[in-house]
């Protein structure tokens, strides 16, 4: 399909990035593509400008210290194997995994799969469950957000325009067990309803997705019976779609966050 | 520093062969491949990114070309399913997709081969189970998958007819 005009642009420092997404009303990061591309197509968005983020190295760098330092330009290819991740927090890479297709994760990137927060994406809840921190990088210079403060909205995010997410940190695992649910159409496909989990310290934080615009966050005992009455509780208000309906979606919420819990605990 | 533009000269190999062509940002990689230098071997199927007829391997790396700006792939060396059989001898996966009749109408083949080629190229003894990961990307509504698995791991095996 042809694509709506459009400019592009590929900057080779962060610093020319930041520059061009300030200067230009209507410009657009372009990450992997594997979604901003399709968006385009449908023209449900006319960027006027493309600042295209494959050139920035230093984006997709990965580190291990205190905590996991993942660059957002990674694709979720890299992702799945890298070792720092493996040895680091391994619950990444068995997500990424289950996201799409070969061909998609070799483009996609997990700073876009984070930043598009559909909410039937699998990386909103576990960057939630995880206690992610993203850093985010504008003309003023850098700032870190919450994961649980990042998700705003659907497709909504703490990424202001003329900003960029840069990175993405990942407290070290420590004694912190993990672990991830779904129900999808078809495997590895689009989740219907998915939940994160991650135990520590006597705790269970549950991250639910696809629920509501953003991920819904659990704090509970660890163990299935709180887990259930935490999510009968919460008041959630899920989509009716034709895949599932709102009553359905709430027993799938159920459902994946004990099974969750169950891979966190096993 | 750099300032945008609405179009780029850009420089990319395709099968050894080296192409130079002035092209539009909004041109996707799949239709430089098929309308600007007739390589009609790779297909467009949804234009969605689901079906992967447009599959090709960019810098060794499998993509799916409707996803993919054509400006984003300048100096970068792709192959597309012309580029199995160079010389009109078929390349293993495609002699064993003929015998294993991995396919009917053939519109997913060339996507699917590119697949199956990106796979072998990582790992030359799949099992089963990761044959069928490697093609998740690409839809056939004509087989039912069974053989076309068949004949990706016959071929990996060298055991064509």
């Amino acid at each position: 399909m042809l694509l709506a005009e459009v400019q592009y642009a590929r900057p080779s420092t962060l610093e020319d990035a930041v520059r061009l997404l300030g200067a230009h009303d209507g410009a657009r990061v372009l990450a992997g593509g594997q979604t901003l591309t399709n968006v385009m197509k449908a023209r449900a968005a006319a960027p006027d400008v493309l600042v295209d983020l494959n050139d920035l190295a230093e984006l997709r760098e990965v580190s291990s210290g205190a905590g996991l330092e993942i660059g957002a330009m990674l694709t979720l290819t890299e992702l799945i194997r890298s070792s720092d991740v493996e040895a680091g927090r391994p619950i990444l890479a068995e997500v990424a995994s289950q996201i799409a297709d070969v061909q998609v994760r070799n483009r996609g990137t997990i700073g876009g799969n984070i930043c598009s927060n559909d909410p039937t994406n699998h990386l909103p809840p576990l960057m939630v469950a995880l206690g992610a921190t993203m850093t985010i990088r504008g003309a003023d210079g850098g700032r870190m957000v919450d994961a649980g403060d990042f998700f705003l909205g659907v497709y909504m995010t703490a990424v202001r325009p003329g900003e960029l997410l840069t990175r993405i940190t990942i407290p070290a695992v420590g004694d912190a067990r993990d672990g991830f649910a779904s129900v999808t159409i078809g495997q590895d496909g689009t989740c219907i309803v998915n939940a994160a989990a991650s135990v520590q310290d006597g705790q269970a934080r549950i991250a639910l997705g696809c629920v509501d615009a953003v991920p819904v966050l659990l704090t509970t005992a660890p163990d299935e019976a709180a887990v259930r009455q935490a999510v009968q509780s919460a008041g959630l208000d899920p989509p009716s779609d034709v895949h599932a309906s709102a009553e359905y979606r709430r027993h799938l919420a159920e459902v994946v966050a004990v099974r969750a819990l169950a891979e966190a605990s096993s | 520093m750099i300032e945008p533009v609405r179009g780029l000269r850009i420089s990319v190999e395709i099968n050894g062969e080296r192409h130079e062509r002035e092209v539009e940002v909004r041109r996707l990689l799949v239709h430089l491949i098929r309308d600007d230098l007739a390589l009609t071997g790779t297909h467009v199927g949804c234009d969605t990114g689901n079906c992967g007829a447009c599959t090709v391997i960019v810098d060794g790396v499998a993509v799916k070309s409707c996803m993919m700006l054509a400006v984003q792939a300048d100096g970068s060396k792709i192959e597309t399913v012309e580029g199995l059989a160079p010389n009109g001898e078929l390349h293993p996966l495609q002699q064993a997709f003929s015998s294993f009749h991995a396919l009917q109408c053939g519109y997913c083949t060339p996507g699917m081969l590119m697949s199956a080629k990106h796979l072998l190229d990582h790992n030359p003894e799949p099992t089963d189970g990761e044959i069928k990961r490697a093609i998740q990307g690409n839809i056939c509504r004509c087989t039912g998958y069974v053989n076309i698995v068949e004949a990706i791991a016959a071929a990996a095996k060298g055991e064509i007819k």
